[in-house]
C-alpha cells in the first residue's frame, strides 16, 4: 500500500481531484454503456413477448369469430 | 481451412457463440478490472516527477489503445461484411461502434484531467489528444449514419463502408496530426516513454489494458446479441428462446 | 449486355451532361464562390484588419473556407440523379459505376473547385498574401480541391438516400478532410517563410493519387447501398 491513511488515499498527494475525476467519469461511462446494453436486451425481449401475446389474442379472436 | 467459421454466419449459431464466450469475458473483465484499479490506485508506487497524478495513465493509456483497437476490429468486421456479404459481421460493426465511442470519450476526458495538472490547461492541442478527438468524430459519424437510415439493412452496409473509409484515413490522419504537432510546438511532455517505465508500473498497466479489452469484448458481445435478436425477432428460434428464459 | 461505346465516350457523356446542367443553373457555380468570398471577408471583420495578422492567418482562412464551400455543392452531387431515377439507370448500364462516378466528381470539381483556384489572386489580395505564398496557395488549391471533391463524394454517396443528408454528410466528411487541411496550410506557411514546400505538395499529390484510385470504388459501393 502506497498510502498511510485513507484520507491520504483520497488526497492522492494533492492531485485527488484530477485522479478521482478521471476514474469517476471512466467508471460512470463504462457502467452507463453496460447498463444501457443490458436494458436494450430486456426491451427487445419484451417487444418479442408482446408480439407473441398479441398474436395469441388475434388467433383467439379469430377462433371465436369462426365458432 | 476457414470452413469451421461458416456455420457462424447463421444468426442462431452466432448468438450461441456469443453466449458461450460471454462468461469467460465477464470473468476476465471483472477480475482484471478490480485487480487493475486497486493495484493502480493504491499499490503502484508514485511517479517521482508527476507524483500521484500519473495514476490516470492506468485508465488513459488502456482506453486510448482500445479506442484504436476497437476501431480496427470494427473495420475488420466491416470488410468481412462487405466482401463476404455476411450479415452478422455488419451487426458486429454496429455492436462495436458505441463501445468504441465510449472508450474514446474516456481517453479524451482522462487525457484532459491529466493535462490540467501537467500542462496547466484542460485541453492542449497535443498530437495524441487531437487524433483521439478525430477518432471520436469518426465513431460518431459511423453511429449517426447508421441511425439515420430507416432500413437497417442498408444502414449496416453504409456504416461498414464508412468504417472502411475511416480506417484507410486513420493512419493518414494520425501521422498528419503528429507531424502538424511537431511543426507547431515542441513543448509537450512525452506522455509515456515505454522504455523508461518501471515494472512496478508496467504490470498494473498491462492488467488494466487486459481489463479494458475484456470490457470491450463483454459489451460488444451483449450488443451483438441484442442486434441479432432485434434483426431476427420474427424468427421461430428467437421465440423459442423467449419461452426458455 | 454489350458495351456499344468506349469507356472514354461514357466518361465524356456524363461529364458533359453534368457541366451542361451546372451552366444552365448558373447559381450552382456562382453560389459557392460567393460563399467563399463572404467567408473570407468575414475574417478581417472578426479579427481585425491588421495586415500582418491577416497574412499569418490567410492559409487557414482560405482553406477552411474552401472546405466549407465544397461542402455546399456536394449535397447536390448525386441528389438530382437519385431523385429522378437516372442514377438507377446508370447502375444497370454495362459500364462500371465507378467510371460514371469518376466523371461526375470530375465535373463537380470543375464547377466548384476550379473557380476557387482561378480566383486565388483575388483572395490573396484581400488577405495580404505575398507573391510566393500566392503561388503556393494556387498549387495547394489545385491539388487539394479535387481531393476534397473525391473524399466528399463518398459522404454524398452514403447520404444520398436520406431525407436530411446535408448536415450528416458534413459530419462524416469533415474529419476526413483534416490531412488535406494540415498539409495544404503548412505548404502555404512554409512558402511564406520562403522555404521549399515541394514536400507538402508531394504528399498532397500522393493523397490525390490514392483518392483517384480508391474513392470511385467507395463512392460506387456507397451509391449501391443508397439506391437498393
Amino acid at each position: 500500500m502506497q498510502f498511510d491513511s485513507f484520507s491520504d488515499f483520497i488526497a492522492m498527494g494533492g492531485y485527488g481531484f484530477y485522479v478521482w475525476l478521471s476514474f469517476g467519469t471512466c467508471a460512470a461511462i463504462l457502467l452507463g454503456i453496460l447498463i444501457s446494453s443490458l436494458n436494450d436486451k430486456k426491451r427487445i425481449f419484451k417487444a418479442v413477448a408482446d408480439q407473441l401475446i398479441r398474436e395469441e389474442r388475434i388467433k383467439k379472436a379469430k377462433q371465436e369469430q369462426n365458432s | 481451412m476457414w470452413k469451421w467459421l461458416h456455420p457462424y454466419a447463421k444468426a442462431e449459431r452466432a448468438y450461441q457463440l456469443c453466449n458461450t464466450l460471454l462468461p469467460y469475458f465477464t470473468v476476465v473483465c471483472v477480475a482484471t478490472m478490480i485487480i487493475g484499479w486497486i493495484w493502480g490506485l493504491a499499490y503502484a508506487p508514485a511517479d517521482y516527477q508527476q507524483k500521484d497524478s500519473y495514476r490516470i495513465i492506468f485508465i488513459h493509456v488502456p482506453s486510448a489503445i482500445l479506442s484504436m483497437g476497437a476501431y480496427s476490429s470494427m473495420a475488420i468486421a466491416a470488410i468481412v461484411a462487405l466482401v463476404w456479404q455476411i450479415r452478422n459481421a455488419e451487426l458486429a460493426v454496429i455492436a462495436i461502434a458505441p463501445v468504441g465511442a465510449c472508450i474514446t470519450a474516456i481517453a479524451l476526458i482522462t487525457g484532459a484531467a491529466w493535462g490540467k495538472p501537467m500542462w496547466g490547461a484542460w485541453w492542449v492541442w497535443d498530437a495524441r489528444l487531437t487524433s483521439e478527438l478525430i477518432l471520436l468524430f469518426l465513431y460518431l459519424g459511423v453511429l449517426s449514419l447508421y441511425h439515420a437510415f430507416e432500413d437497417k439493412k442498408a444502414a449496416g452496409r453504409a456504416a461498414s463502408i464508412l468504417a472502411i473509409v475511416g480506417v484507410i484515413n486513420l493512419p493518414i490522419i494520425h501521422y498528419s496530426v503528429e507531424w502538424w504537432n511537431t511543426l507547431h510546438q515542441g513543448a509537450t511532455i512525452t506522455k509515456l516513454d515505454t522504455k523508461a517505465i518501471d515494472p512496478s508500473m508496467f504490470w498494473p498497466l498491462m492488467v488494466n489494458i487486459v481489463a479494458f479489452a475484456a470490457f470491450v469484448g463483454v459489451v460488444t458481445l451483449i450488443r451483438l446479441k441484442n442486434e441479432i435478436l432485434q434483426r431476427e425477432k420474427h424468427r421461430p428460434w428467437v421465440r423459442q428462446l423467449l419461452t426458455q428464459e | 449486355m454489350i458495351r456499344t461505346h468506349s469507356y472514354w465516350l461514357l466518361f465524356c457523356a456524363v461529364f458533359n451532361k453534368d457541366l451542361k446542367l451546372a451552366f444552365r443553373q448558373r447559381s450552382e457555380i456562382i453560389n459557392p464562390i460567393l460563399f467563399f468570398l463572404i467567408v473570407i471577408s468575414l475574417f478581417p471583420l472578426a479579427i481585425g484588419p491588421e495586415p500582418g495578422l491577416l497574412a499569418r492567418m490567410a492559409p487557414g482562412i482560405i482553406w477552411v473556407a474552401a472546405l466549407l464551400s465544397t461542402m455546399l455543392g456536394l449535397d447536390k452531387l448525386f441528389r438530382d440523379d437519385f431523385n429522378d431515377g437516372s442514377l438507377e439507370q446508370l447502375m444497370v448500364t454495362p459500364y462500371p459505376l465507378s467510371l460514371t462516378v469518376f466523371a461526375k466528381v470530375a465535373a463537380h470539381w470543375v464547377v466548384t473547385g476550379l473557380p476557387l483556384v482561378l480566383m486565388t489572386p483575388l483572395f490573396a489580395l484581400l488577405l495580404n498574401l505575398e507573391s510566393n505564398a500566392l503561388l503556393a496557395t494556387l498549387f495547394t488549391l489545385l491539388l487539394g480541391t479535387p481531393l476534397l471533391s473525391f473524399i466528399g463524394a463518398i459522404g454524398a454517396g452514403l447520404t444520398v438516400g436520406l431525407q436530411k443528408g446535408g448536415i450528416l454528410m458534413s459530419l462524416l466528411v469533415l474529419p476526413l478532410y483534416i490531412p488535406v487541411l494540415i498539409f495544404a496550410t503548412s505548404a502555404i506557411d512554409t512558402s511564406a517563410m520562403s522555404l521549399d514546400y515541394s514536400g507538402q505538395l508531394a504528399i498532397l499529390g500522393a493523397m490525390l493519387a490514392i483518392a483517384i484510385i480508391s474513392a470511385p470504388i467507395a463512392i460506387s459501393s456507397a451509391l449501391k447501398v443508397s439506391v437498393s
